[in-house]
């Protein structure tokens, strides 16, 4: 049980149940599709990017309370970021869910992200938390494929 | 409660009891834990454990016999042969095939499936020609014809289902004509457990001349199944979901269109002679047997099926019917809970979703309290779409699940329910 609340934080229940910029994006001049073919989870990842910043992101589809509550909330977190500093963020992000680093506790650099610091210990779950930033790259480097997590 | 007793009470009468609890210890892994918790493996569809027998029969193949087939003079490689052998004829008295050559060896049910599209479906589909499956089709029951469509031009058709899940026969008769040339239809769905109606189906094919390839492997291991009765023109399954080991699966064809088929893929033992000019093929059922089979594949499988035959197929469908109803049952009660698939006839199979749960945040939390079920589009995305649903959560029994795993099952759900609600 312990292990599902560390999983299932408050916070990440909440973003599930009211996710953040669920919507297409008016003018986005960003755009890609991801896809986890293990489970059928489907994204859109949209994203407005002036001068190297991203001035805003949104995304739709369809997927668990992970992979859900990790868009909206990198919807929240890179909002702002130049380029540069949201791909720093996604590294930062998938050391966390991979335990790629040891046991070490999450950087403070991640902020409100360190909630899905209990993937790690769901290895069938990392896909989930991981589809959205992975969709988000491909966006932001203008790739017409979608992504795929295998 | 009052409810349990009245399904019980339906299930007792007509068989004799079913000794779970000894079969259970012929299944040395349902003896293992999970997270602390004793394992309940409810993802049977996906594929079934496997008994002693079948773990000895593979290891003294190993230890004893270990030799090449249809090839040495030497004493191993005759015994290698006679067993794998003994096991193709094992498999056609099972499903009930005139002649042991009928049974084609594969890797799966998918293998047999894709040598039927390549070696029936490049001869007789052309350009303008209709191939026929349903909506409740696994994707390997899709693709190969997706791919022979592709490079023929012919067109797959597909026949409904209603909303329960069950195939609309009126339906499926106007999608048949005279560009048909073949059927391939699933007998037991794995998404939804539907048993579908596969002798009208056949009937209404060869009316018009056309026919047909039943997909069992969701049936066989629940259903006791005779080729020669249905009258299928192929039938294909796989040996991991009925208690054999993985690689290893079958294609059942009528003799006379195996006959007809060129072969698929060439190598050695498919051969009768080979020159630089030219290469004759071997018989039935070598012609489609390239390579070195898998041997000790087949000869799990023979053991399997001699261990389910001593269990009695009878005996184990009426144990998992019963299972069945008392989880449809049980599951009534979990609030937000709706049953996808609800055909008159099923069989092992309940698919589900829970309100607005994703179904892989409960896969999740049964895994922590040791059940094993599976959570996806099940390899039927198309399905899932005509349902309107992503994924479904599907807990598939076999004859050596009980009811006090059922209530796990539903003690879970609550659970999960609690937790991420």
């Amino acid at each position: 049980m312990s292990d599902l609340r560390e999983l299932y934080q408050e916070v990440i229940l909440d973003h599930n149940r009211k996710p953040r910029n669920f919507h297409a994006l008016d003018g986005a001049n960003r755009k890609a599709e991801g896809y986890n073919p293990l489970c059928g989870d489907h994204i859109t990842v949209y994203a407005k990017v002036e001068d190297g910043v991203i001035r805003e992101t949104a995304f739709e589809g369809s997927g668990c309370a992970i992979s859900k509550a990790s868009a909206s909330m990198m919807t929240t977190s890179v909002a702002g970021k130049t380029e540069a500093e949201a791909e720093r963020l996604f590294e930062l992000f998938h050391r966390m869910v991979t335990r790629d680093g040891g046991k070490a506790e999450p950087p403070a650099d991640l902020g409100k992200l360190a909630v899905f610091s209990g993937v790690c210990e769901f290895p069938a779950r990392v896909k989930c938390a991981s589809l959205a930033w992975h969709t988000l790259r491909a966006a932001m480097k203008g790739s017409a494929a979608p992504v795929s997590t295998e | 409660m009052r409810k349990m007793e009245e399904v019980r009470g339906v299930s007792i009468g007509r068989t004799a009891p079913f000794d779970v609890k000894r079969v259970r210890e012929d299944f040395p892994i349902l003896g293992t834990t999970v997270h602390g918790k004793p394992l309940v493996y409810l993802d049977n569809a996906a594929t079934s454990q496997k008994p002693r027998a079948v773990l000895d029969a593979i290891r003294r193949f190993y230890e004893e016999e270990c030799a090449n087939t249809h090839r040495g003079v030497h004493t191993l490689s005759m015994r290698a042969t006679e067993d794998y052998e003994g096991a193709r004829a094992r498999v056609a008295r099972f499903i009930g095939a005139a002649e042991a050559r009928e049974v084609i060896f594969v890797r799966g049910a998918t293998e047999a499936i894709n040598l039927v599209a390549n070696a029936f479906g490049r001869g007789r589909v052309k350009a303008g020609d209709e191939v026929l499956i349903t909506t409740m089709e696994h994707h390997s029951n899709i693709v190969p014809w997706q791919m022979l469509c592709e490079s023929t031009g012919a067109r797959l058709r597909v026949a409904p289902i209603n909303d329960a899940g069950e195939l609309d026969l009126d339906a499926f008769e106007t999608c048949l004509n005279d560009r048909t040339r073949l059927v391939s239809i699933v007998h037991v769905s794995n998404s939804l457990g539907t048993i579908n109606p596969v002798r009208e189906v056949i009937a209404l094919a060869h009316a018009r001349g056309v026919p047909v390839l039943l997909d069992g492997a969701q049936a066989v291991q629940h259903l006791p199944v005779d080729v020669r009765a249905l009258d299928c023109d192929f039938y294909v399954f796989s040996g991991h979901k009925i208690y054999g080991p993985t690689g290893i699966g079958v294609l059942y064809g009528k003799a006379a269109l195996l006959e007809a088929m060129p072969p698929w893929q060439g190598g050695g033992d498919m051969i009768a002679w080979v020159t630089f000019e030219k290469t004759t093929y071997n018989v039935l059922p070598h012609k489609f047997e390239a390579g070195t089979p898998h041997i000790a594949g087949g000869i799990g499988l023979g053991a399997a099926i001699d261990y389910l035959g001593a269990l009695g197929l009878e005996s184990v469908s009426a144990h998992e019917n019963d299972l069945l109803r008392y989880a449809t049952e049980a599951v009534a009660d979990v609030p937000g809970l709706r049953i996808i698939g609800t055909a008159r006839e099923k069989a092992s199979v309940l698919s589900f979703v829970l309100g607005d749960i994703h179904p892989h945040d409960i896969g999740t939390v049964l895994d922590q309290e040791g059940i094993a079920i599976r959570t996806g589009h099940h390899c039927t995305q198309p399905l899932m779409q005509r349902f309107g649903v992503p994924a479904t959560a599907r807990a598939s029994f076999a004859f050596y699940n009980t009811r006090e795993e059922v209530d796990a099952l539903v003690a879970g759900l609550r659970k999960a329910r609690e937790v991420l609600a």
